[in-house]
């Protein structure tokens, strides 16, 4: 069997905070294969977005390890993309600029560099606002940037930290819509973070629940609704049934998190 | 049948919309506010003066004041004196500008180097740059780097703190996005953080560009030849309260068009700080 694309291994991480230590994550555990889509849900404050940054190598566990087809992280690194939930244009750059600046560091010639940003701009549904400032456009169109700007060098691993959190519900579930389409047919390797349940089905392969702190693995769904999926998807009864699961365990963890701290 | 609760008009338009809490008022009005509290006060001091209530030693009429514009522009004084004064400020605000935009970077980016620096700069932030004539003139004689050298200490140490306060307001996540993308930690300061801040930073310039002008008359407190301070000080000997006000007044209206080419400027260069 081929090794898998992210092996998390045994991650803890601990803060020390008023001199006590203080448990974040604790002995977590994930394999990821290739083109696997995995998103992990969970209750604020239980450490998801911060095991998505040891994953990245934007932070450093305590012990454990995380290895990208068989090779330990040591820091942020090309092979994987992120997408962060402030967006995080730069502004003094347009769109195409934007998303020109994550080529920086490759091989290719000018000329190669311009069509693939404007395949991934015609991808992302951002033709006509090439030359726009980011503060020009809604939130929706900024994520989009961010999203383009991800995939554009072709990472291994995507790892999305609550991508679409800050943008309203229609919004939201266009791009939801967008990113599935965008993924189907340029298939990677994705790792999501969010809190939100339906996004979560609908997008995955696999879901996974976090504990409330310190994380670790509540439960597992697989999601086999076949692809391409449409947002028609979230009102069939094989979707509202992964989803009370999902729901009934994170309610649980939820309850527990408020009633310990 | 006639309504009996007939729908009334809200009373929103009964209120004065001028005054309305933090909304905009018609951009000539704003303008034409300035100018009528400015215009105001001339007449007033007019008023105050041609009554014979102040005596013109203490308070010349605003016609003196004009009258002595004219005879420095007649005799060439203006314009030496203010080509002498805007020398100075301008080289001696370039060399704090160029010693605190890559100190302020650094300090705002590296905490080895805030902790480094921050305690010393606080120091001398503090310290009278006016008690510091003395030791400048024994360090650097009485010509003009001694003038550039106290316009530096004034500006300098306000400068760099306001630069690093700058270069920390670039989130975090927009570093993080270069660190993804494999840049070194010198490509980031320079393609990342630097363009973020640089609105930022150029609003120091303007704010310290203004601190600089205060501390013209300081750096020719002492030995100078000729520039806007001198002559205010040397009118002081003389009693001449019109030169005196006239040299005040020019300077701020110096300072005013320095602030305006900062402001206009910035807008054109940052076109994108601008939304819809």
């Amino acid at each position: 069997m081929q090794p898998p694309k992210i092996a998390i291994q045994n991650i803890v991480k601990t803060f020390v905070k008023d001199k006590a230590p203080f448990v974040v994550l604790n002995d977590f555990s994930i394999d990821i294969q290739q083109n696997e889509f995995v998103t992990i849900v969970g209750t604020s404050g239980c450490g998801k977005s911060t095991l998505l940054n040891i994953v990245g190598g934007l932070a450093d566990s305590t012990s454990g390890q995380v290895l990208i087809d068989g090779n330990p992280v040591q820091g942020p690194g090309r092979d994987r993309g992120f997408v962060f939930q402030s967006y995080s244009l730069f502004e003094w750059l347009t769109v195409e600029k934007n998303i020109f600046f994550a080529l920086k560091k490759s091989p290719l010639s000018p000329a190669e560099k311009q069509d693939i940003v404007t395949e991934y701009i015609d991808i992302v549904g951002l033709n006509g606002f090439e030359k726009a400032f980011p503060k020009q456009l809604s939130g929706g169109m900024k994520q989009r940037v961010a999203i383009a700007r991800a995939l554009v060098y072709k990472p291994e691993v995507l790892l999305m930290d609550e991508p679409f959190g800050a943008l309203d519900a229609q919004t939201r579930g266009m791009m939801q819509e967008l990113l599935l389409k965008v993924w189907e047919s340029h298939k990677t390797t994705v790792l999501f973070i969010t809190h939100d349940v339906d996004e979560a089905i609908f997008l995955s392969d696999r879901v996974i629940v976090m504990s409330a702190r310190p994380g670790t693995i509540k439960m597992e769904a697989r999601v086999e609704i076949p692809r391409p999926r449409s947002y028609e998807a979230l009102t069939t009864p094989y979707f509202i049934d992964i989803k009370r699961q999902v729901f009934d365990s994170i309610r649980e963890e939820t309850i527990k998190s408020m009633t310990t701290s | 049948m006639p309504d009996k609760h007939p729908v009334r008009p809200t009373r929103v338009g009964k209120k004065s919309k001028y005054f309305a809490l933090r909304e905009e008022i018609p951009h000539n009005l704003y303008i034409f506010l300035g100018v009528c509290f400015i215009a105001a006060i001339l007449i007033a001091w007019e008023i105050i003066t041609r009554a014979g209530l102040v005596r013109p030693l203490f308070l010349p009429r605003p016609s003196a004041i004009i009258l002595e514009g004219i005879r420095q522009v007649q005799e060439g004084i203006l314009h030496v004196d203010a080509s002498a004064s805007i020398y100075r400020i301008v080289i001696g605000w370039a060399f704090a500008t160029l010693v605190a935009v890559p100190i302020g970077i650094l300090m705002g980016n590296f905490k080895f180097v805030e902790g480094l620096l921050e305690p010393f700069v606080d120091t001398v932030r503090y310290m009278p740059v006016v008690a510091l004539i003395p030791l400048t003139i024994l360090w650097a004689g009485i010509g003009d780097f001694q003038k550039f050298l106290i316009l530096f200490i004034g500006t300098f140490f306000q400068q760099v703190l306001m630069v690093m306060d700058n270069v920390k307001q670039v989130p975090m996540d927009l570093i993080r996005v270069g660190q993804t993308l494999g840049l070194s930690r010198f490509e980031i300061l320079r393609t990342i953080v630097l363009p973020a801040a640089f609105p930022g930073i150029w609003d120091t310039f303007r704010i310290t560009m203004g601190w600089t002008w205060t501390y013209l008359v300081v750096a020719e407190l002492v030995a100078a030849e000729n520039g806007l301070g001198r002559r205010i000080m040397d009118a002081q000997r003389y009693l001449a309260t019109d030169t005196i006000i006239f040299g005040i007044l020019f300077i701020g209206f110096l300072g005013l068009i320095t602030d305006y080419i900062f402001k206009i400027s910035g807008r054109i260069l940052f076109k994108w700080t601008q939304g819809h």
